[in-house]
């Protein structure tokens, strides 16, 4: 199954009915994932769907309840020789807010082998950050550059985000994205970056990949081009349906003159006489497979 | 030569970029010779992923709008003649002439733009239908 690209593992993430449990409470569950390297990948999902706890399991914070997980062709552990390669950047940007860019930066160099001090300086100069100043003292935005800038020093091979840019107003977010795609684009495919976020708008432009979780299970796990290519909203007459079966309905409303069917395609050409065809863009199509799994568990209370 | 990304449309990204730079061909703002800005500027410019200008990039070579000069940059290629001044004018006339007839009818832009959409579609439905008999 795995094939080898110069020599290496070309998936960098690959996950095999993963699960994590807390006591009796599954926060994860039947996770199938796998995410190529030099992808950038959006985790998107409802709050409580697994995705901080999924990305735990990557970086080796969390040990796995159920299934496998291999990261960079090795099992996520706390060892230092995993950790080198991994870059994560947890949701509430844990810095200390006494210390200055710099001291954090002087810590990083202590710890990691393969710290670029330079890189991280030359970062923040760059955005007009002060090295001097506390951290505690900088806008959220600059906060998250920093931690950004860190994690990015480590060189690694695997970038994992958590919400990176739920905190931060419209600009600095653009900023933060801006950042990152500049550090994809100079690492040259040997940069995998996977995070989650609700702000999907964003994420189309900077990810590549898109990964849904919905009640602690993997609803989709493609290429963003080809969920856009094949999920379309049909608008068409009240009470029917496309007569047509290359398709399957992911949510469906009616009005009182209309239906509207969010489906997905079977083929991103389509024949449907009679109906309206529009494109939908990746925010409805993540609601429409939430919402789908919300109604599904409750008429069927499986959530499949 | 600047791209505006616009999210939300649930038209892919590197499609949009690829539809700008035929765009701007097509009205002249882009002639033969012109550089279009390097992966990294693009990326800089609009926070996207780099693959997707490069995707884009491909597009446009392979349709011929633009080639690769290795180690200067891209450039948009001398473009075929493509429609003749006198066809584009008499066809901007008639649309121009059939505005006015909207604008008579008390039609709003929202109103035109539905029109338009539908004699598309229609015409797109009625290619499909006859592919589908042949």
């Amino acid at each position: 199954m795995e094939q080898t690209v110069k020599g290496k593992v070309s998936e960098a993430v690959q996950t095999n009915g993963l699960g994590k449990r807390y006591g009796s409470f599954w926060a994860l569950k039947d996770c199938t994932i796998s995410v190529p390297r030099g992808s950038v990948t959006a985790l998107v999902g409802p709050n409580g769907a697994g995705k901080t706890s999924l990305l735990k399991l990557l970086v080796g914070l969390n040990s796995p309840s159920a299934g496998d997980v291999v990261v960079l062709g090795q099992s996520p552990s706390q060892s230092t020789s995993y950790l080198s390669s991994i870059g994560y950047l947890a949701q509430e940007i844990p810095l200390y807010s006494q210390f200055t860019a710099a001291d954090h930066f002087a810590i990083g160099k202590h710890m990691d082998v393969n710290w670029d001090n330079e890189l991280a300086v030359k970062r923040l100069q760059e955005l007009r950050i002060p090295l001097d100043r506390k951290v505690g003292k900088l806008s959220g935005g600059q906060r998250a550059q920093v931690g950004l800038a860190m994690a990015l020093a480590k060189r690694p091979q695997l970038l994992l985000l958590d919400e990176p840019v739920a905190a931060l107003d419209p600009l600095a977010r653009m900023d933060f994205l801006t950042s990152l795609a500049q550090a994809v684009t100079d690492a040259d495919g040997e940069l995998t970056v996977v995070m989650s976020s609700h702000l999907l708008a964003d994420l189309e432009r900077v990810c590549d990949r898109v990964i849904i979780l919905a009640a602690g299970e993997t609803q989709l796990c493609e290429n963003i081009e080809h969920t856009l290519e094949t999920h379309k909203l049909l608008v068409g007459p009240k009470g029917q349906q496309p007569n047509n079966d290359g398709y399957r309905v992911i949510k469906e409303t009616h009005s009182p003159t209309a239906t509207h069917l969010l489906v997905r395609l079977e083929q991103p050409k389509h024949n449907l006489p009679g109906w309206h065809i529009r494109n939908v863009d990746i925010e409805e199509i993540v609601l429409a497979y939430m919402g789908q799994n919300k109604n599904e568990s409750i008429t069927k209370g499986d959530v499949r | 030569m600047i791209f505006h990304i616009r999210s939300r449309t649930g038209i892919p990204p590197y499609l949009q970029i690829v539809q700008q730079v035929k765009q701007d061909i097509r009205l002249g703002l882009l002639k033969e010779g012109d550089k279009l800005p390097a992966v990294r500027e693009v990326v800089t410019m609009v926070a996207i992923n780099p693959n997707t200008v490069v995707k884009a990039y491909r597009e446009l070579e392979n349709q011929g709008c633009i080639e690769k000069r290795l180690g200067v940059g891209t450039f948009v290629t001398k473009q075929p003649a493509g429609l003749s001044p006198d066809i584009q004018s008499a066809l901007l006339d008639k649309l121009e002439g059939w505005l006015a007839e909207t604008q008579a009818a008390g039609l709003d832009e929202e109103a035109v733009e539905a029109l338009f959409h539908t004699a598309q579609r229609n015409q797109r439905g009625d290619q499909h239908g006859t592919d589908s008999k042949r």
